[in-house]
């Protein structure tokens, strides 16, 4: 093989220690450990543990977009953080730009460049004067970095704040400031974390353009999401993970591809589905009939034209239809058939 | 898709980084300087203006207390500025602004991020020093005893001093809860200001021989009493060689839990 890895994830595993009585434990002193004393071997995980990554195996080739899809809690995050060096994993191993997050963070570092969740900016300096720090802290001789901040700030629509204060920033300008950030000392992989969660639909698709741009420079990116059309559209090859486990990897045209035949029909009712279900079976054209929850699920060839015909046998079961949903085969059907649920 | 190929990097010089992150520490710093005096020095210089003049003045205390109240009062600034100057931020940056989020993405060992943290609250612990000392002198008079000749000592006293509570301050900021901070100010700062032998000196406890001995697991009255011994060491005041000694070995363990403490709040 010719192309190189920019990331390697090899059974990579996040448990974070359930914390009773938080509050007491911090203020208590380090040492007085909260461990189980004396468990010589594995610590065994409690009930209460969160389990944010379980054996996670990826690869993510040089110069790819790569999207990391799944809902709120999926352990997006806790990837990004594990591949940045911020979260220490519990085990299992990274590499990052060919060195490895726990035992050569600092090379790492270097070659990475991290747009967070949350804008983190540092309020107490403005714009230019964050963008000049930030070049600092990778060696960076603040004329150059001066010139390359005007650069950033030209192409991503920011130059005429440099000396504006944080606060005085938009959200979606803010999200941008934390791209051009992340691009000032030349980063061979860009992290994105839910970069455009909280933007509005134009800012959303400037931003689009902006990572596009980025990507044809040959820049490999990472970008968690949980909006399907995002990853759609701008990735290369998708992972969708769910509860910390990877349940599909591929381009987003084979994923599509390998969703369930037919348009998702889904009946939301005031009570369980079970009974609806059985009644619901006895009609044709209707596949994969499922009943989980209040949720009634099936599978239709002709779009929404056996909904009614399904609202009826569910009503006849008893029940009272509450909420109806109707889904197109998609990276979304896809992801329902996998997890049982929906992504938003 | 072209790759780009992967662009050799010089490693970054860690003392570059270092002072790249004290620059910035010091700017923010410069910028708040006012409010930072306000808040570090307005306490002490009160207690100046009230047991070092008014008290006197009235006819309450007697000459030579400035002696004793001088060099506690220094204590405190320098103390409280540095435990300040380190905590807050940790507690802001690590419980809801994640600013420093930038800083630790910097390639270098995250400790140094700590370590220059600690520097810059020992630095900003001086400079509330240095700003209370003529005041001090300003609003009490001339001070019996007090003289300059052993600035060495006092600036080691500084040092040593400001490195012990600054470490602390990355300690309590990195362990406490935001919420919990009021309480770290009444439960844990207020009964060390007040039994740490700031306001009054160590051997005048003889005459409460408990408090005499209690009062030794407190951190300030090494520094107040350093000072003493820095700055009037004709009056009286705990050995220097035992002060000394006390605060590097307070400045090792809190520099070891704080930097523990961080260590684990920045590797999530
Ligand atoms: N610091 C933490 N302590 C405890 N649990 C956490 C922490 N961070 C994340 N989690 C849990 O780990 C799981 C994965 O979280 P995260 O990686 O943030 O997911 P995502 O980014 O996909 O929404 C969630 O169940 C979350 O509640
Ligand atoms: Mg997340």
């Amino acid at each position: 093989m010719t192309e190189t890895n920019a990331i390697t994830i090899r059974a990579l595993r996040k448990v974070y220690k359930a914390t009773g009585g938080k509050k007491l434990r911090h203020l208590s002193l380090p040492g007085g450990s909260f461990m189980p004393g004396g468990t010589g071997g594995m610590p065994r995980p409690s009930a209460h543990d969160v389990i944010a990554l379980d054996s996670l195996d990826l690869d993510i080739r040089q110069g790819e977009f790569f999207g990391l899809l799944g809902p709120n809690g999926a352990g997006k995050s806790t990837t990004i953080g594990v591949l940045t060096t911020r979260i220490v994993p519990t085990s299992g191993t990274a590499t990052v730009a060919g060195s490895d997050v726990g035992t050569q963070a600092v090379s790492v570092r270097q070659r990475i460049g991290v747009v967070p969740q949350q804008p983190n900016a540092d309020r107490s300096l403005n714009v230019i004067e964050n963008l000049q720090f930030h070049a600092a802290y990778f060696g960076i001789p603040v004329a150059a970095a001066t010139k390359r901040a005007q650069e950033l700030c030209e192409t991503l629509g920011l130059s005429d704040k440099l000396n504006v204060k944080l606060n005085e920033m938009s959200g979606g300008q803010q999200q941008r400031l934390m791209i051009v950030r992340a691009l000032m000392h030349e980063p061979d992989v860009l992290f994105l974390d839910e970069p455009t969660v909280g933007l509005d639909p134009q800012a959303r698709l400037g931003l689009w353009e902006i990572l596009r741009g980025l990507h044809a420079q040959g820049r490999t990116i990472v970008m968690t999401t949980h909006y399907m059309d995002e990853a759609d559209r701008l990735c290369d090859r998708l992972a969708i993970i769910d509860r910390g486990k990877l349940l599909a990897l591929d381009t987003p045209r084979a994923l599509k591809d390998k969703a369930p035949g037919g348009t998702l029909l889904e009946l939301v009712l005031d009570g369980d589905a079970l009974g609806a279900a059985e009644k619901v079976k006895a009609i044709d054209g209707l596949t994969r009939v499922e009943a989980s929850g209040t949720v009634l699920q099936a599978y239709s060839g002709t779009g929404g034209r056996l909904l009614p015909a399904m609202i009826e046998a569910a009503e006849q079961s008893g029940r009272r239809v509450k909420d109806i949903h109707l889904l197109p085969p998609s990276l979304e059907t896809l992801f329902v058939s996998l997890t049982g649920r929906k992504l938003g | 898709m072209t790759a780009r190929a992967m662009t050799p990097k010089a490693r970054v010089s860690r003392a570059n980084v270092f002072m790249a992150l004290l620059r910035r520490d010091m700017r923010v710093a410069r910028r708040e300087l006012p409010f930072f005096l306000v808040r570090t020095t307005l306490q002490p210089l009160m207690f100046i203006v009230v047991f070092g003049y008014l008290l006197p003045k009235m006819g309450f205390m007697k000459e030579g207390y400035s002696t004793a109240l001088l060099p506690g009062v220094l204590a405190i600034s320098l103390t409280f500025s540095a435990i300040q100057s380190v905590a807050l931020p940790m507690v802001q940056d690590f419980g809801w602004t994640r600013e420093i989020e930038d800083r630790l993405l910097a390639p270098v060992p995250t400790s140094l991020v700590a370590a220059e943290k600690i520097v810059a609250g020992v630095l900003q612990g001086f400079v509330a020093a240095l700003f209370v000392l003529p005041l001090a002198r300003l609003i009490m008079g001339p001070i019996p005893n007090l003289t300059f000749a052993h600035i060495g000592t006092v600036l080691l006293i500084t040092l040593l001093g400001g490195a012990a509570f600054s470490s602390l301050g990355m300690w309590l900021g990195t362990a406490i809860q935001p919420q919990q901070i009021g309480l770290m100010f009444s439960v844990i700062l207020a009964p060390m200001i007040f039994f740490g032998c700031a306001y009054y000196p160590w051997q005048g406890l003889s005459a409460v021989p408990v408090m005499k001995y209690a009062v030794l697991i407190n951190p300030l009255v090494y520094v107040s009493e350093g000072m003493r011994a820095a700055l009037t060491p004709a009056a009286p005041h705990m050995p220097l060689g035992a002060v000394i000694g006390a605060l590097i070995a307070i400045t090792v363990i809190f520099w070891t839990v704080g930097m523990k403490s961080f260590m684990k709040r920045a590797l999530g």
